[in-house]
Order: structure tokens, then C-alpha cells, then sequence
């Protein structure tokens, strides 16, 4: 691990430290927060009871799937914005304002469409992650150097071979970012909508605890949901970083 | 003695950029009549913004010609880079996915050449190029130097006829220009392939080419063509020969009045 990897793990042990010590000391209300190792125990033995499992295996089934629908449609809608100049500028606007709506709102919309299913929890996750893809494509296309099409031409290249030979990994990188930014908006989405209004999901259970003063399994699901995420991101971020210091790219 | 075949010819070239929004068409080349020989290495030399990269692209079928026909091996060229032409960029063109290796290898694997093949020309071009330690490195792990290296292998491996290059060590500094100079005559000897350099530097252009076209500013025309009598056994170190002062020179008598107006300074230049 480098240097600065040991100074990030020590600022979480040190944080989670504070916190254990101010709980066990009492400066910290048991009903309001209760000590990391009490979050940790109650986790373990939630899992090892198998509570919950299959509400896990419904959150993070939904959240693989928006992430991986939000990807794949982010992608091709990318590309076709990218060839398609003048309605890239007409949707331009709406692209830069898109997080600024509280999409949460349309939530509603969809349950009264699509009823209490695990549907309209997925859209919601689709609809928080597509649009940071699709910005992702559009920036990464927009950064091939006019000479690796020039290069194509030379090689007497196809538009199709062009755009998966060498136009597509030259933009990796950009992608790459568009898929970190996609899988955690996409857990966002759909953990928040769950929290909100669904009637299933690890969001409902979490919300169902705070409700119920239930602190060790609301803390427990909530460091769960920490875990799963910053495990998921560090792996993302590990590879990523990989590809770009192969690249020569510098990526903080 | 037999005349030198014509290996590539412009007849009556021109090249004008079309209007855009709210900007006039630009006359950016010609008209432009030459003859590439077969085996000669023609150096280009003119201001910036001459058309110089414009006749390249011409030239290589990259852009259309507005007039005049452009030949190559007597079949016109228009609309693609037609077989048995190679062209290194000023830019940086290697793929920094790739490795040294399979960047070189990148045209050729698309030919349909078998894989012992592959290897044979990647390997040799390797060599050649003094790459061979660094197959396995990434582009981004070397020097600018070694990079236009590494484009000048993956064209190499393919036994272009032509090879055309435009400003290719235009970023590198002097020292490494010179040297980099060195491995395109070896390169150039070797191949027996005709080249076309696109360059700014007199030195370089005086240094390198059998034949060098001195271009006006825009529209680019030739306005003196200077045969150098180079020998072909040549390198780096005629820069210390008292003929390459005068061809130096008389390019630059050429060129000086026309870089002067490509700046703007076109009172002075008529002085």
C-alpha cells in the first residue's frame, strides 16, 4: 500500500476510534448512535441468522441491474447523440441542468404505472445513473485526437472498425469515469427511492428501523450498505487507476 | 541514362475550403504541379499556414482535391488513401492501450498476414527503430522521440512505397531531431521507398532530401524547387559541409519575404 493509502486507512481507523470511544463513554446518546463494534456485531449476527437475505439479494439485484441498464443504454445513446451534432446542442441544456431536478418526484408516476413492484424502484436507479454515462460518452468521444481518425483513414478503415478499434478505447478512460459515476448514482437511486417509498428493499428495512427506535439493525444495514458501497468503489477506483497510469493519464 | 519514374504526380492541384458559417471559402493550396520520382526523398518547406500539411493530406487521399488530379503509380488517387501509402503525423499517433509491440503490429494484423509473419515484421521494424527493449512498454511510458518512433514502425511494417511525413519530429528538440533525421535516411535507404517530408526547418528539409520544394504563403505554390545532389550514403553530419550553408541559404532567400507575410508584415516583405 502507498504512503498515502496508510494515511486514508489511518483517518478511518481514527475516526471509527472517536466514535467508539465518545459512545462507550457516554458522550454519545446509545439512542441516538450506537458504538461501531455494537454496528458490527449486529450485522454478524443478522447474517448469520440469514435475516434479510432476501431483501439483500433484492437490493443489490436491482441496483446491478440500473447500473448495468444505465451503462449499456448511457453508452449507445452517447454514441448516437455524439453523431447526431444538432441534437446533442438542443440537448445540451437539459443535460447540464439534469441533476439539479429532484427526480425523486416522479417516483409516484411510476408506482402508478408500473404498481409496487421492483420496477419502478429500478427506473428510478436507471434514471440517477443514465444521464452521468451519457456525459461520460459524449465527453470521451469529444477527446479522441483528430489523428486517430486521420490514422484510420490510412489504414483504410471502416466507421464501425474506426469506432471499436480506436475510437472506443482512446475514450475509455471517460467512460470508465461514466461507469463509477453510473454504479454510484445508480446505489443511490435506488436505496433512496426504497428509503422513500418502497414497500421492500434494505432502504424500506432501514427506514422501518429508524421508525421503530430499532438502532442496532438500522446501524447494522446502514454499515452494510457502507461496506457493499465503498468496496465496490475502491475496486473501481483500484482499476481505474491502473488503466490511467498505464495511459500516463494522472487521476487524483 | 533512363529518366527517373514518376512514382506520384499533382497536375494542376488546388485545394479550397469551402465557406462556413459566417467565414469565406479559403484558398489554402496551389495550383500545385510535381513529380515525385520513384525512390527520391522530396523534402516540403514554406511558412505556417502555407499548405503544407493540405498538400500532404491531398497527396495521400486524406482530403479531395478541389482541382487537378493527383496519381499514384498512375492509378488517380480520390477519395481513399489508396494501398502502398504510409503516413507518420506531427501528432503523437500511437494507441496508449497498446504496447509498443502491438501498436507496430496494429495495421498489419488487419491485412490478413499470418502470425509468424507478424511477429518477423513487428520484430525487425523493433530492431530497426531501436525499440526492440521497450516491445512490451506502453507509449506512455517513453520519450516524444521514441513514441514518433513507434509511428514510424507500425508504418514500416506495412512496406509502404510512399511514405509520406508531416512534420513527424516537429515537437522533438534539435539534438534528437538530428538523430531521428539519421534513422529516416536509414529508414529511407533501406525501404528504397520514395519519401515526402513536411517540414519547417530549412536545416532539416537541406539535411534529409534529394529534392526540396520551397513553398509562398497562402495559396501554397512551389516557388523554387532546389536539387541538394546529396549522396545517398548520407547522415546528420553533412550539416558540417559548406554546400548545406548555401541550400540553406538559398531556401531561405525564398522563403524569408513569404514567412514575412504570413505574419502580417507585408510592407516589409515588399522592401
Amino acid at each position: 500500500m502507498t504512503r498515502v493509502g496508510w494515511i486514508r486507512l489511518l483517518v478511518i481507523v481514527l475516526a471509527v476510534g472517536a466514535l467508539e470511544l465518545a459512545c462507550r463513554a457516554g458522550f454519545v446518546d446509545h439512542r441516538v448512535v450506537i458504538a461501531p463494534s455494537e454496528m458490527a456485531a449486529a450485522l454478524w449476527r443478522m447474517i448469520a441468522a440469514g435475516q434479510f437475505t432476501g431483501e439483500m439479494t433484492r437490493t443489490f439485484g436491482i441496483v446491478v441491474a440500473a447500473v448495468v441498464i444505465a451503462i449499456v443504454l448511457g453508452f449507445a445513446l452517447g454514441l448516437l447523440i455524439h453523431a447526431l451534432p444538432r441534437v446533442r446542442e438542443a440537448l445540451d441544456p437539459f443535460f447540464a441542468t439534469y441533476y439539479a431536478v429532484p427526480i425523486f418526484i416522479f417516483y409516484p408516476v411510476l408506482v402508478a404505472i408500473f404498481g409496487l413492484s421492483p420496477v419502478p424502484i429500478l427506473l428510478m436507479g436507471v434514471a440517477t445513473a443514465i444521464v452521468a454515462m451519457i456525459i461520460a460518452t459524449l465527453n470521451g468521444l469529444d477527446r479522441v485526437p483528430r489523428v486517430l481518425t486521420k490514422v484510420a483513414r490510412v489504414h483504410r478503415m471502416g466507421a464501425v472498425e474506426t469506432a471499436l478499434k480506436l475510437k472506443l478505447p482512446a475514450a475509455a478512460p471517460y467512460l470508465f469515469t461514466g461507469v463509477k459515476l453510473a454504479t454510484s448514482y445508480g446505489f443511490i437511486g435506488v436505496i433512496a427511492s426504497e428509503f422513500i417509498l418502497s414497500p421492500a428493499g434494505l432502504g424500506r428495512v432501514i427506514s422501518d428501523a429508524y421508525a421503530d427506535f430499532n438502532n442496532p439493525r438500522m446501524y447494522a444495514l446502514i454499515l452494510l450498505l457502507l461496506i457493499v458501497a465503498v468496496v465496490v468503489n475502491t475496486g473501481l477506483h483500484a482499476w481505474d487507476q491502473r488503466w490511467a497510469e498505464r495511459r500516463g493519464i494522472r487521476k487524483p | 541514362m533512363t529518366a527517373p519514374e514518376v512514382h506520384a504526380r499533382l497536375a494542376g492541384v488546388t485545394r479550397v475550403y469551402p465557406a462556413t458559417a459566417g467565414h469565406q471559402p479559403v484558398h489554402a493550396l496551389g495550383p500545385i504541379d510535381l513529380d515525385l520520382k520513384r525512390g527520391e526523398f522530396f523534402g516540403v518547406v514554406g511558412p505556417s499556414g502555407c499548405g503544407k500539411s493540405t498538400l500532404l493530406e491531398v497527396l495521400a487521399g486524406l482530403q479531395p482535391a478541389t482541382a487537378g488530379t493527383v496519381t499514384f503509380e498512375g492509378n488517380r488517387v480520390a477519395g481513399d488513401v489508396p494501398d502502398g501509402i504510409g503516413v507518420v503525423f506531427q501528432e503523437d499517433a500511437s494507441f496508449p492501450w497498446l504496447t509498443v509491440w502491438d501498436n507496430t503490429a496494429f495495421g498489419l494484423r488487419r491485412t490478413g498476414v499470418d502470425d509468424t509473419e507478424v511477429r518477423r515484421r513487428v520484430d525487425d521494424a523493433l530492431a530497426f527503430m531501436g525499440l526492440k527493449d521497450f516491445a512490451r512498454a506502453y507509449p506512455a511510458q517513453l520519450s516524444g522521440g521514441m513514441r514518433q518512433r513507434v509511428c514510424i514502425a507500425r508504418t514500416l511494417v506495412l512496406q509502404p512505397r510512399l511514405i509520406l511525413l508531416d512534420e513527424p519530429f516537429g515537437a522533438l528538440d534539435a539534438q534528437t531531431r538530428l538523430l531521428m533525421g539519421d534513422e529516416v535516411l536509414r529508414l529511407w535507404r533501406r525501404t528504397g521507398a520514395t519519401v515526402l517530408l513536411i517540414t519547417h526547418a530549412l536545416d532539416e528539409a537541406a539535411m534529409l532530401s534529394d529534392r526540396i520544394g520551397a513553398m509562398s504563403a497562402r495559396p501554397g505554390r512551389f516557388l523554387d524547387i532546389v536539387e541538394t545532389k546529396w549522396p545517398r550514403e548520407r547522415e546528420s553530419t553533412i550539416v558540417s559541409d559548406p554546400r548545406f550553408g548555401e541550400i540553406t541559404g538559398r531556401l531561405w532567400d525564398n522563403l524569408r519575404g513569404e514567412s514575412m507575410k504570413s505574419l502580417g508584415y507585408a510592407g516589409m516583405a515588399a522592401e
